[in-house]
């Protein structure tokens, strides 16, 4: 018993020191500016452009939900145009950024695993620096930078989307007027929604991005330890955005 | 010259290389011969760094490769063609980007990148296959592009590691005869990592059988033919006992 636990914390420990050497050969390679800035525009696209459909989706149907489950907690006790309160506050600050960043750790995070996972197992990684190329400046930084820069234009649209959707659904399912839903998502609007909302989304694809680069480089075996990375990318974006999720309201709210 | 110096590397409990030493001369090609798992495509990588040794080192031009730095590295490795045993190509770029990814990080421009690239698939009778994927090409038609974008870097060295394995015999002697071809015409020292003896009378000038971790016997092609040595004699010659 005592081992076990003994085994788990060094293994814990050097887990971390993995990841933090990681991060540091990352910080280093940024010097290796000619090769990731090209590579970073085309992970943009694919990590920004194409995540956008499963965000935006996402996003209108939440926008709907929390504009019908708002007027039915209100229930005649507050003025029905704190929908738009409700819809504005929880798109900005916890519902667009998170649910964003749970669904695109499952579309980004995996893919991405998986795609450096199997580039692992058939040496492609190998290969790249027998090439001379340094997998962090060729591989990492650009999926890291691209996710860090994409998430909060992600988001930011997601937010816009859901927001759009609480309202057509106030005109349309709650006869509350276009007016009325502005008042109310007025009401307590500060700029720090905007800005908490997308500094965590940048932290989000920072996390996602990172677990995704660090879990696929990791893989061993075959095809089943490229599906287990997949697997685990997902697993530990979810919890970290959670984490993470938690730790911003704390430090700044 | 590449000289392994008692080259130690283990995986977890398991040692692979226990005091492998080799000397490989300029210009000529070493075959290193040995059993499945006998850590043979182990000591081609730590040539090239791709592998850390645990005790004991790689001196390639005088250099000892586990002491580099990564710039170190980089112009080391800017010298040496790799060949991977399942080729290694990247599936997600054509043929001619495979060969031209290494030229581009040696700075040539566009044109010189293209002639080379042309040259290349020319050299190993691919042409025309330059806008193919590697997903459309057979397992032959793979080694061979592997071995061009090895060859287009016009390198001092080339690795190959297990270059016929899993291929037809006529598709092995095509190979063959290409590594003999490539020597040829670039005059490259060649290190050749396989089992498969017939490549190895072929195309080597000495060879070298791994054992348990260290070379067994090094000799010319028929000093090796010729062994008395009963474990290198049963590997020759595929006899099970």
């Amino acid at each position: 018993m005592i081992q076990a636990i003994g085994r788990r914390s060094i293994s814990a420990v050097e887990a971390v020191g993995r990841v933090g050497h990681f991060v540091m050969d990352m910080v280093r390679a940024l010097a290796d500016i000619g090769v990731w800035a090209r590579l970073t525009i085309v992970q943009m696209r694919r990590i920004g452009v194409d995540s956008l459909p499963v965000a935006l989706f996402i996003a209108a149907f939440t926008g709907v939900v929390l504009a019908l489950q708002a007027s039915y907690t209100f229930t005649g006790a507050v003025p029905l145009y704190f929908v738009g309160t409700l819809v504005g506050k929880t798109m900005m600050l916890e519902l667009g950024p998170v649910l964003a960043g749970l669904a695109l750790a499952g579309r980004v995070g995996a893919s991405m695993a998986a795609e450096l996972g199997t580039m692992k197992v058939t040496e492609q990684v190998d290969a790249l620096e027998t090439l001379a190329y340094d997998p962090q400046s060729y591989l990492v930084i650009p999926r890291v930078l691209a996710g860090t820069l994409m998430f909060p234009v992600v988001v930011a649209f997601a937010i816009a989307t859901g927001i759009i959707t609480g309202w057509l659904t106030s005109l349309v399912l709650l006869d509350l007027s276009t007016q009325d839903f502005i008042k109310g998502l007025k009401l307590f609007y500060v700029f720090k929604d905007v800005w908490f909302g997308l500094l965590k989304s940048a932290s989000f694809g920072f996390t996602i991005t990172l677990v995704g680069c660090i879990v696929g480089l990791g893989t061993r075996g075959g095809a089943e330890g490229v599906g287990r990375s997949a697997t685990r990318a997902v697993v530990y974006s979810a919890i970290l955005i959670l984490v993470l999720d938690a730790f911003w309201a704390v430090v700044l709210l | 010259m590449i000289e392994f110096q008692d080259l130690q590397k283990a995986f977890g409990e398991k040692p692979v290389l226990q005091g492998f030493s080799l000397k490989v001369r300029d210009a000529e090609t070493m075959v290193i011969i040995g059993y499945s798992g006998s850590g043979k495509s182990v000591a081609l990588k730590h040539i090239v760094g791709l592998l850390h040794p645990d005790v004991g080192d790689v001196i390639v031009d005088g250099q000892a490769v586990s002491t580099l730095d990564r710039d170190g590295l980089t112009l080391l490795r800017q010298g040496v063609g790799y060949v991977f045993q399942f080729a290694a190509l990247f599936d997600s770029m054509t043929v001619a980007d495979n060969l031209a990814l290494g030229l581009r990080r040696r700075g040539l421009d566009e044109a010189e990148i293209e002639e080379r690239v042309q040259e290349a698939l020319a050299l190993v009778d691919l042409s025309g296959t330059g806008e193919r994927m590697p997903a459309e090409l057979s397992g032959g038609m793979r080694k061979r592009v592997g071995i061009a974008r090895a060859i287009a870097l016009r390198p001092r060295y080339i690795l190959y590691d297990e270059p016929t394995t899993g291929l037809d015999p006529v598709t092995s002697a095509v190979i063959d005869r290409l590594m003999v071809r490539t020597r040829e015409h670039l005059g490259v020292t060649g290190v050749v990592v396989t089992h498969d003896m017939r490549s190895a009378y072929t195309v080597g000038d000495r060879i070298a059988m791994l054992y348990e971790g260290r070379v067994r016997q090094v000799g010319s092609v028929a000093e090796i033919q010729q062994t008395e040595d009963p474990v290198v004699r049963q590997f020759i010659e595929g006899r099970a006992e």
